[in-house]
């Protein structure tokens, strides 16, 4: 009897996704025997903007890379920028950076296991989730002025301190959250509906993570022990402790685990930075023009490793500036994950749980311009020279004064 | 059992939601420090120009009035970044605590 396969598309407008791109599923009957992307739907040309704007004015533009995550890119941008000046930001200044960091990591992780009960039909979960995350975000705004948009880090150190009353609503604030997420890490294990949709879902083995280049929860939930802040530290990792989290079964359910006790992990490196806080100044000012250089800049973000490249050529704007954000690196080991491969089958109602396993931020990682001729199947990527060649010919009329102007 | 328990909590509760725009106006929390909607005092500007160079939006344009230069500010423009104010060396601009900053045309956006 003859197998017949079908593909089926998904995205980029569907309802499974939050966000556009294209997945082409081909499935024999239930199980998906090869899965495809195809990204660019949500390409900002961010970086392009970068290279128009001072690095004081590319703060607010970095933050927007990605919302949930946006302290992760500032700190990255920042800490880049610093490194062009070959100056680093006093030492409480660092404290504070790992502090908010590590505030904005718990509110996106709990962000993430709301989505997961949500995607699991688990929707008391989301819920509980959802309301202690307020938690957090209220914490957030008493310290930065916003919820979710900081803006607290800036050139050469942060731009609010934080005072003694914030101090104390932030310690009563972890209190709560621990002992909210300690309740979730004994409930995930045990309930039913959780286990179902998530052991032994999506597996990725670690050779497969090394190969392809998992980064972040996704490479450590299939036992690698790799976190940028305890292999490479930068502001004040180096000096508050905190436990790398992994796990070995590799599935979909260990991602969960992973991101739960990284959130209990988070929380305790709050504490620390609460009580071992340095005095001293928060900021140092840096003239508006950097030195001739490039510097890349690498931070743990809440998805994985986010790696920025900046090339400085003595004006007050960067040269090239280059976001690699963690989704990017983690496209590859989610295709695995929905391939089913020897006794291990991927069927088609996983496809919503595994792409949320990653943590999907696509608007971070549409970075790059690929052309596509989908009826030839062709694909290719212009160089600069060539761009302007083609438009020149097509183009007939110059292009005159400001397109965005007032 | 502890769904029990967390349903007889939001039994006594109460509700969450107020009615904001019609009532409650004064229930809505407003954390300190919040970067609202932006203020600018034109008797301690000196007219540097800071406000608009650090600016990643557009929002500020430099004019001329009778006193010499100032900024003109186009809110609907404005991230709320409050990097203005942050190197405003006389404080002339402020980010307030109003949250409210809507309008229906453009024009009535601009802060002079």
């Amino acid at each position: 009897m003859s197998v017949t396969t079908f593909k089926v598309p998904v995205g980029p407008q569907h309802p499974a996704l939050k966000e556009p791109e294209n997945f082409t599923f081909t499935v024999e009957g239930e199980s998906i025997v090869k899965a495809e992307v195809r990204v660019g739907y949500a390409h900002k040309g961010i970086e392009k903007l970068m290279e128009s704007k001072t690095y004081l004015q590319n703060i607010p533009l970095v933050e927007r890379i990605c919302g949930i995550c946006n302290t992760a890119h500032t700190i990255c941008y920042t800490q880049n920028v610093e490194y062009l000046y070959d100056k680093a930001p006093p030492r409480r200044a660092e404290y504070l950076r790992v502090l908010i960091e590590e505030l904005n990591r718990i509110h996106s992780h709990l962000l993430w296991l709301g989505v997961v009960g949500h995607e699991v039909g688990f929707d008391t979960l989301f819920m509980y989730v959802w309301r202690d995350r307020e938690i957090i975000l209220d914490l957030i705004e008493a310290l930065t002025g916003n919820r979710v948009s900081m803006s607290f880090t800036t050139i050469g150190g942060t731009r609010r301190d934080i005072s003694p009353q914030i101090e104390s609503k932030m310690r009563k604030g972890m209190d709560i959250l621990e002992e909210r997420t300690e309740y979730y890490k004994r409930t995930v294990p045990v309930d039913p509906t959780i286990l179902a949709r998530s052991k032994e879902v999506g597996i990725l083995t670690p050779e497969e993570a090394v190969q392809l280049c998992a980064v972040g929860p996704m490479r450590r939930a299939s036992t690698l022990r790799d976190d940028v802040r305890s292999d490479d530290p930068y502001a004040a990792h180096d000096e508050v402790p905190f436990n790398v989290i992994s796990y070995d079964t590799c599935d979909f359910y260990a991602r969960i685990m992973v991101r739960v006790d990284e959130t209990l992990e988070a929380i305790n490196q709050v504490r620390y930075c609460l009580d071992h806080m340095p005095t001293g100044p928060i900021r140092i000012r840096l003239p508006n023009t950097p030195p001739i250089a490039e510097a890349v800049s690498k931070v743990e973000a809440p998805r994985g490793e986010d790696m920025h490249y900046v090339r400085s050529n003595g004006t007050d704007k960067p040269a090239r500036y280059k976001v690699r954000a963690p989704t990017l690196a983690n496209l590859a080991p989610l295709l695995q994950t929905m391939t089913s491969r020897g006794k291990y089958e991927v069927n088609v109602a996983d496809i919503p749980v595994l792409l949320a396993g990653i943590d999907p931020c696509m608007c971070c990682m549409d970075r790059s311009v690929r052309f596509v001729e989908p009826s030839k199947g062709k694909t290719w990527v212009w160089t600069m020279e060539q761009l302007k060649k083609y438009t020149r010919k097509s183009v007939r009329r110059p292009l005159s004064g400001n397109v965005a102007g007032r | 059992m502890s769904l029990a328990a967390e349903l007889f909590r939001n039994l006594v509760k109460g509700r969450a939601t107020i009615l904001y725009p019609f009532k409650d106006r004064e229930k809505v929390h407003v954390p300190e420090g919040l970067r609202g909607k932006l203020a600018y005092y034109r008797e301690r500007c000196i007219g540097c120009s800071m406000c608009f160079r650090v600016c990643p939006s557009e929002t500020v344009e430099m004019i001329e009035d009778a006193r010499g230069k100032r900024p003109r500010f186009y809110l609907d423009r404005c991230t709320h970044c409050q990097q203005c104010e942050d190197v405003c060396p006389t404080k002339a601009i402020e980010l307030t605590k109003q949250f409210e900053n809507l309008g229906f045309n453009r024009k009535e956006m601009i802060l002079e």
